[in-house]
């Protein structure tokens, strides 16, 4: 097998932590494949004295193999950083070196002479969207030599929550877990370990109540409240969606795009959205909806013994108007 | 007698309180003082005047001639500057037992000028069921000279203990034709406005005179009453019900604004904002948060209650409109308190059957009850119109 050696000099950038651990040990990895007596130098910034870089860099005599990690190197002193620029100018054969930098401003001059010097550069960068912790969750599952069907990957990601080292805990863990006979890990193998959600808003119970979804809706509904959202708030989400449903089915027809959005003072993905929800509900349907989230809310405000009853009850009569009269 | 006159249409408890008040001017030179009593209960619709009628009998209480209208002592009342006249009126949703124990102690001290100690509570049903077993306290064993002035809609909004024993005067509706000539000979109100605003305003004095007198209350009556027949849709309720819980924060929001920033300036000037010297110029003193913090409390309360108060007329000027939807029904003889809209109301009374009406009077009603309960207004409100187009 033909093996690469690591660069002699490597930056990694970025504030995902895990991201950052998983950089750096690939560059160990890769530096084993080479030599397998390489050994490592975990140093964190701060604590790096004058010199030490130095020493530990100059080549041995016996022509060991080493990877020094900087961890930290924002927070590498001035005189370091000079000394660690110089290193990098001229690397030394059989030494790999690593700095990793959380970004941001602190340290600049560090990461930008490492540049300059013609270092390796590794970005790791926080998930922002859904679709990358997506494609985060299918890729570590596939490390792993298995694959992960797509609704069972977004249920885990419900489940878990947006926190990266958990996810990668949990794939580890259901890799681990899902017996090899079968290669894909699926809805059923997640729900095994994992149930619910991490994070449920009223707006998730409403939209679900409202496009008629029961099963659904109750269960989010008992999710939002033992993750302690307000009963007052799950009551107000609910009238917000039976009010928009009311008030896009009964805009003026000859309205569209723009206009209609000023007209009814929403945003047009919205009414695009509500549009969709419109269907399966008429007005008598919708009428009653809306007596009983009055119903529900006076009950939540102390006029029932139990408000999550009382929302249980708002969301069954609001699914069962949704008769299309 | 003086005081008694200014009281629109209610004859007769006029001359059962000054026959009282005589009854108490023969205690005082040390009769019997029969028809005299410590405690009185002053019940009757809004806008019959139970503040007017207590306030008289207070003047009546403590003016030398019975109440003549035209004294020192009788003006002092009526400005409410008189030493001893005690008059509470809860400006917040509630009135607390904290609040209701320091009146008491007011109340005990002997009068000042020697012939009675009045306390005028208004709106004593605001007060909380802890405060209202404190009151029955100081009204089961009264200080000698101490008279007890309590106003209340209805006797019902009373516990049992404090209703049995106090004396009850019941107020009632002021005929229309009382109310128009009073805002014609006392606010110059031309007398076709002043009729029109006597029979909206039904009988409450208070409303038929800002009716009279406001432009502004006349548009917002109008926008209200059209709301029966803009109900075609579900999506038009909602808005309606937007409309009329937004006009009603406007409302508020207007009436307590400048008198929150007053309110607050004074506050903060006490505890010696702006003010120089050493150690003074440096914002607050000591506990001045604490007591800022206090106040804007009891600002919120009060907005909230505005709010709440101005949004019931809307809702009772709605069930009016209804009410005179069934008497035309029915075909009653009654005067209407909308006759200015009479076609709406022909036409709803034809197009709906009399049971609809009172579907739709038992909506709003409903609706009422449930803003007590602190129901956030928009959804209650969105009920009821709803209700309202269903029938």
């Amino acid at each position: 097998m033909a093996v690469t050696a690591p660069a002699p000099v490597i930056l990694v950038t970025g504030d995902e932590e895990l991201l950052a651990d998983r950089a750096v040990s690939a560059v160990v990895a890769a530096a084993r494949a080479v030599d397998p007596a390489t050994e490592t130098q975990d140093l964190v910034g701060g604590k790096v004295e004058p010199g030490e870089i130095t020493k530990l860099a100059s080549p041995s005599l016996f022509g060991d193999r080493l990877v020094i990690v900087i961890r930290s190197a924002q927070d590498l002193v001035k005189d370091v950083v000079a000394e660690a620029l110089a290193y990098a100018a001229r690397p030394a054969e059989d030494i790999v070196l690593v700095f990793v930098h959380p970004g941001g401003v602190k340290g600049k001059a560090l990461v930008e002479g490492v540049k300059k010097a013609g270092a390796q550069v590794v970005t790791v960068t926080k998930l922002t969207k859904p679709g990358e912790r997506l494609d985060f969750i299918k890729s570590e599952v596939k490390r792993a030599g298995r694959t992960i069907a797509p609704d069972a990957a977004q249920a885990l990601l419900d489940a878990v929550g947006s926190d990266l080292r958990e996810l990668a805990a949990a794939c580890s863990q259901l890799v681990f877990d899902t017996p090899t006979d079968k290669k894909g890990i699926d809805v059923t193998a997640v729900a095994r370990y994992h149930r619910g959600r991490a994070e449920v808003s009223g707006f998730t119970v409403a939209d679900a109540a409202v496009e008629g979804r029961l099963a659904v809706a109750l269960e989010q509904l008992r999710w939002a409240m033992s993750t302690g959202v307000a009963p007052v708030l799950l009551v107000s989400a609910l009238a917000g969606g039976l009010r928009s449903l009311a008030k896009v089915g009964g805009a003026p027809r000859n309205l569209r795009g723009g206009q209609l959005a000023s007209h009814l003072g929403m945003p047009p993905w919205k009414i695009d959205r509500v549009k969709r929800q419109l269907n399966g509900w008429g007005p008598e349907g919708l009428s009653q909806a809306l007596q009983a989230i009055a119903t529900a809310d006076e009950q939540v405000k102390g006029g029932g013994a139990d408000p999550g009853y009382a929302l249980e009850h708002a969301v069954q009569v609001i699914v069962a108007s949704r008769t299309g009269r | 007698m003086g005081v008694f006159d200014d009281l629109v249409g209610q004859e007769p408890a006029a001359a059962l309180l000054a026959r009282a008040a005589a009854a108490g001017a023969d205690f005082l030179a040390g009769g019997r003082g029969a028809g005299m009593t410590h405690a009185w209960l002053f019940t009757g619709p809004p806008g019959s005047g139970r503040g007017a009628a207590a306030k008289a009998f207070a003047a009546a209480l403590l003016c030398p001639d019975g109440g003549c209208g035209h004294c020192d002592v009788c003006h002092q009342v009526a400005i409410g500057s008189h030493p001893d006249l005690e008059a509470v009126r809860p400006q917040g949703l509630s009135y607390g037992v904290k609040q209701t124990r320091e009146l008491i102690l007011r109340a005990a001290g002997a009068p000042t000028l020697g012939r009675w100690h009045v306390v005028l509570f208004e709106d004593a049903d605001r007060a909380t069921e802890a405060a209202a077993n404190a009151l029955l306290k100081a009204i089961e064993e009264p200080p000698p000279k101490t008279v007890w002035l309590l106003c209340s809609p209805s006797p019902d909004d009373m516990v049992t203990t404090i209703r049995s024993r106090c004396r009850l005067i019941t107020l009632r509706t002021p005929p229309t034709a009382a109310v128009a000539h009073e805002l014609a000979t006392r606010d110059a109100v031309p007398p076709d406005v002043a009729e029109f605003a006597a029979r909206a305003a039904q009988g409450h004095l208070g409303r038929a005179r800002r009716l009279a007198l406001d432009e502004e209350v006349r548009r917002r009556r109008d926008a209200v009453l059209s709301i029966p027949m803009s109900l075609s849709g579900v999506g038009e309720c909602i808005t309606a019900a937007e409309r009329l819980v937004k006009t009603a924060e406007e409302e508020a929001a207007s009436a307590t604004a400048a008198l929150n920033e007053t309110e607050t300036t004074e506050l903060r000037k006490a505890y010696g904002e702006g003010s120089s010297g050493k150690g003074l110029n440096k914002g607050l003193v000591r506990g001045g948060a604490g007591a800022l913090k206090e106040l804007e409390d009891r600002q919120k309360s009060r907005a909230t209650r505005v709010k709440r108060d101005s949004l019931d007329g809307a809702l009772l000027d709605l069930a009016a409109f209804y009410r005179d939807v069934l008497a035309v029904q029915f075909g009653a003889g009654v005067e209407l308190a909308n006759e200015d809209r009479r076609a709406d109301l022909d036409r709803l009374a034809g197009a709906t059957s009399t049971e609809a009406t009172l579907v739709r009077i038992n909506a709003i009603m409903k609706c009422r009850e449930r803003l007590a309960a602190n129901v956030n207004p928009q959804i209650a409100v969105e009920a009821m119109t709803l209700a309202l187009r269903a029938g």
